[in-house]
Parts: structure tokens; sequence; C-alpha cells
């Protein structure tokens, strides 16, 4: 199993619930290494259920978003899902002021998260 | 103006296309004026210490993570797509802070750029294009963003929300 610097990973049966060690997810070097982690869950490890969990994360930049959005895309291509879910209000309004909420499934807590799959 | 414009000219203040009201009438608590090196981590060092003088004087969290976002995207903008990564080239941020208004002008060497050009992000064709969506957080979080018009500067500026 792949080590990660920026990510830790939950295992709840067949779910990969990912929380971020970065309390802020921002443009600089470790954006893209924290990009290239995400991506190698689902081409690396083969992870078809991801739960992404912001509940350490307080501050992020659209650089963050677009990891997400070629993420998401990613996902898809695999046939997984992908779920986010723990985003403090401040951030949610980052995704719905660039209507990515329309893009992402965003559930209020982990259990509801993992509940929809 | 001389193209391209020297260094001296793209850095020159804001103040000089900048209405005189907003600058001069009201007593500002704080000011800082700035040249920093082409690089995130000296544009955080002036970020942090702007966000510092707001929470000093009380402003709300919501507040301090609009501040904080929209001086990243225009940093990451200036130093990304403005100063073209060039280490060689610098950026200016100049701040004043008011009892009940904060004013943030960056200012990059680059050739600047027409913002109406910048494509809609939020179109459904145009959701996974990395391009717009930091001007378009930069227009929501704060109360007032403005380019001069070479578009190499962006002024912006938050109103204080009380506490209620």
């Amino acid at each position: 199993m792949t080590a990660y610097r920026h990510l830790a990973i939950n295992e709840v049966e067949d779910v990969a619930v990912v929380h971020f060690r970065n309390r802020r997810i921002v443009e600089d070097l470790n954006i893209q290494e924290l990009g290239q982690e995400l991506f190698q869950l689902v081409e690396t490890d083969q992870r078809k259920k991801l739960v992404l969990n912001f509940s350490s994360v307080d501050f992020l930049s659209s650089a963050a978003l677009g990891k997400l959005i070629t993420l998401d895309k990613k996902v898809k291509a695999h046939n997984g899902a992908l779920r986010l879910c723990c985003i403090r209000s401040e951030i949610f309004e980052v995704f719905k002021i660039t209507k990515l909420d329309r893009l992402f499934d965003i559930r209020k807590d982990e259990a509801d998260a993992l509940a929809a799959f | 103006m001389r193209w391209p414009p020297s260094d001296r000219e793209a850095l020159e203040p804001a103040s000089h296309w900048v209405k005189p009201t907003s600058m001069c009438e009201e007593p500002w608590i704080w000011q800082c004026d700035r040249v920093i090196p082409n690089r995130a981590d000296e544009g955080r060092r002036v970020q942090e210490e702007i966000l510092q003088k707001l929470q000093q004087q009380h402003w709300i969290e919501g507040d301090l993570f609009g501040v904080r976002l929209a001086m990243e995207e225009a940093l990451v903008n200036a130093i990304k797509h403005g100063n073209a990564r060039d280490p060689s080239k610098q950026i200016r941020i100049a701040c004043q802070l008011f009892r009940n208004r904060l004013r943030i002008e960056i200012t990059d060497q680059g050739r600047g750029f027409d913002p109406a050009q910048v494509p809609d992000p939020t179109k459904p064709e145009r959701l996974d294009c990395p391009c717009g969506r930091g001007i378009m957080l930069m227009r929501s979080f704060m109360s007032r963003v403005e380019f001069n018009e070479l578009g190499n500067q962006v002024a912006m500026e938050k109103t204080r929300t009380r506490k209620t």
C-alpha cells in the first residue's frame, strides 16, 4: 500500500475515508504532491469509493478546487464514487459561489457520506 | 505609457489612479507598503501580518477567511500569471486599515490582462477548467474589487461585518 505524506486514510469496509494533514490547502509545491496522492488512491490503489473528510481543513483556495475537479474526473473514469463531508461553512461558500456544490456530492458528516454509497 | 513599463513604473503606488477620497479622507489605523520578491512565501508573510492586524481589531472569523482567500488568489495570480513566475520580478502590496474597512492593492510587473475576457468558470462546459475561479472568489468575498487599466494591479476593499 502506498504511503501518503499529505493524507491520512481510514478504511471503513470498502470505502477509503481520507483526512487531510494540512490545515490549509493552497497553491505551492505541496498542492502538487497532494493532488498526486489523491490521484494515486484511484489510479494505483484502485479505490472505487472515496470520502474526503474536510474536518481538519480551515482554508482552501481555488488551486485546491482544481485538484478536486481532476480527482472527480478520475474517480468517474474508474466507475467509482466520491463524497465530500465535514466542510466548514466558509469553505462550503467557496463551493457554492463556484457552483461546484452541484458537481460534488457534499454531505454533512462522515456517517452521512458513508451511508450514501 | 511606454511599453513594456519599466520596473519602477510598473510598481508605481496605486494612489495615482485611485480616487483620492478612498485613500485620504478617512483616518487609517495601520498601513503598510511592501515590495517583495516574486514568491508565495513572501506574499504569505505580508498576508499574515495583515490578518494579524484584523484580529487585533476583532474582525470576525468570516471576514478573516474572506480576506485570506482574496489575498491568496490575488497573490497567486500576480506571481504565476502577472510575473510569470520570474524570480527577478517583484510584487508590491499596499494596505490601509480603517476602523470599518480594509483596502489592499497588489501590483505585479507583468503585462496585465483584461478581466472582462476571463471566461465564466461556473458554466457547465467550463467547470473543469482552472481559469477564472480565483477572480470570482475575490469578487464574492470582498466588498469591492477593481483592476487598473493595464490589468497589472488589483485593488480590493472589505467592509467589516458588524457583530450581531
